[in-house]
């Protein structure tokens, strides 16, 4: 049985087999309009979300297939104590492949090994995001035309940002990629992911002066700081404000800086930027889409 | 000192100093009903001082559970009076049942009944990580 838990269940020969993929049905979108018929879809969301969940049900819609599940834990047997492998127990029996978000680390792991059919995690807490991840692989593959040789800063929210810690995972294996970690002292990243980074010998700096690390970009991954990962209301509320990208910031970037965002924003990337053409967040959303819809392909064996 | 020899038990032997009591513990050997001791910081020529726990009785070991807390440990077979095996310990590359993970966020913090099971992550610096949220193990003793 495949799963997808984390990014690094994929070897990068695979992530390349996806963005192919994934490049011939934005190419060719026709010739995938059946490839799912017959074939269904459970979102399982236990947490909200609108570009995640919609791009999952879009995906498996444009590959002919049908879609069930429940986007908050309310609404499903969870509210009533159920627990995370006996929901995965039971969805095996009504969907050919599940994606699921949860606001506990390693939920989906839980649920892998359990269902009986492939399982994707959609995002669990502030742990990892992996199709987030292959939707940005494939944003810098189109944008940049690779994924080596390439300077990329993360800012804003490092320690809880679950994008940034699985793209972080997945850059990590391609020739020089070296690393700006721009971000609060409260957000640095997780130690265990320095620790990876260091035993690795993964080029990276953490600093807290955006301005200043910009010209030396060839990516921009920029993050939300999440208030639903904060027990404490004035930490967010001090915090949140901490990096403000604008057009007069980007004066100093590269003509061929790619600024990405795994969205929503609230407030730190200004409206204006949207219309300067290193802004590749919107088009990240629609590459998300493609990609998912070569993973639900590579996961339920379909040609 | 004097502890009486045992004829059939187990004698783990070479325990750093001051870990005995945490594996004693773990090892839920209070709930034996055979003769069980503790010397704590008796004299070694090859570490200083070490604790040793004799067991009156041929128990299943849980080595990986042994081999988390404390890797330099020996562990010596008896039957009839004779030492039938000696045993060195590796670093258990997974541990399940011996410590809990205390990272709020993971999901075995709302679904009791998941076992919690850590990897070997360093082995150099033998660091164990939760193989559900990747939160390290605090510490190598109980909670």
């Amino acid at each position: 049985m495949k799963h997808l838990i984390d990014i690094l269940d994929l070897s990068t020969e695979q992530i390349d087999g996806l963005i192919a993929t994934a490049n011939d049905i934005i190419a060719h979108p026709e010739q995938y309009r059946e490839k799912c018929h017959g074939k269904k879809l459970a979102t399982l969301f236990y947490e909200p979300s609108t570009r995640t969940r919609l791009s999952f049900e879009a995906a498996m819609y444009e590959l002919g297939g049908q879609v069930l599940g429940f986007s908050e834990a309310q609404s499903s047997s969870a509210s009533k104590g159920e627990s995370v492998a006996d929901t995965a127990r039971i969805i095996s029996c009504y969907a050919d492949i599940i994606a699921m978000r949860h606001y506990k680390e390693g939920a989906p792991l839980v649920a892998s090994l359990h269902a009986t059919v492939p399982v994707i995690n959609a995002g669990d807490g502030g742990h990892n995001h992996p199709t987030q991840t292959l939707a940005d692989l494939l944003t810098i593959q189109k944008e940049k035309g690779r994924l080596h040789d390439l300077v990329i800063g993360f800012c804003g929210d490092l320690k809880f940002g679950r994008t940034v810690h699985s793209l972080l995972n997945a850059m990590s294996r391609y020739e020089n990629v070296r690393f700006v970690l721009i971000s609060p002292e409260e957000l640095r990243i997780p130690e265990y992911l320095r620790q990876e980074l260091e035993k690795n010998g993964i080029s990276f700096r953490e600093t807290q002066n955006l301005e200043e690390s910009l010209p030396e970009l060839d990516i921009l991954y920029m993050t939300r700081v999440q208030q639903e990962r904060f027990f404490n209301e004035a930490d967010y509320i001090r915090l949140r404000d901490s990096y403000i990208l604008t057009s007069d910031k980007l004066k100093n970037a590269r003509a061929d800086l790619s600024i990405l965002h795994p969205l929503p924003r609230v407030n730190e990337i200004s409206v204006q930027v949207d219309s300067d053409p290193r802004a590749c967040y919107f088009k990240q959303a629609l590459y998300g889409k493609f990609i998912r819809m070569a993973l639900i392909l590579c996961l339920l064996d379909i040609q | 000192m004097i502890i009486n020899p045992i004829s059939n038990g187990i004698v783990i032997d070479h325990i750093t100093a001051g870990k005995g009591m945490t594996l004693y513990t773990l090892l839920n050997l209070a709930q034996l009903d055979c003769s069980v001791a503790i010397i704590k910081n008796a004299d070694s020529v090859k570490m200083g001082k070490k604790d040793i726990i004799k067991i009156d009785r041929v128990i299943d070991l849980n080595f990986d559970a042994v081999a988390y807390i404390d890797p330099d440990v020996t562990i010596n077979i008896i039957r009839d009076g004779q030492l039938v095996k000696r045993k060195h310990l590796d670093i258990p590359e997974r541990v399940e049942g011996v410590i809990r993970c205390t990272n709020p966020r993971c999901i075995t913090s709302t679904e009791q009944e998941l076992p919690h099971i850590f990897k070997l992550t360093d082995r150099e610096k033998r660091i164990y990580r939760c193989i559900y949220c990747e939160s390290k193990a605090k510490s190598k003793t109980l909670d």
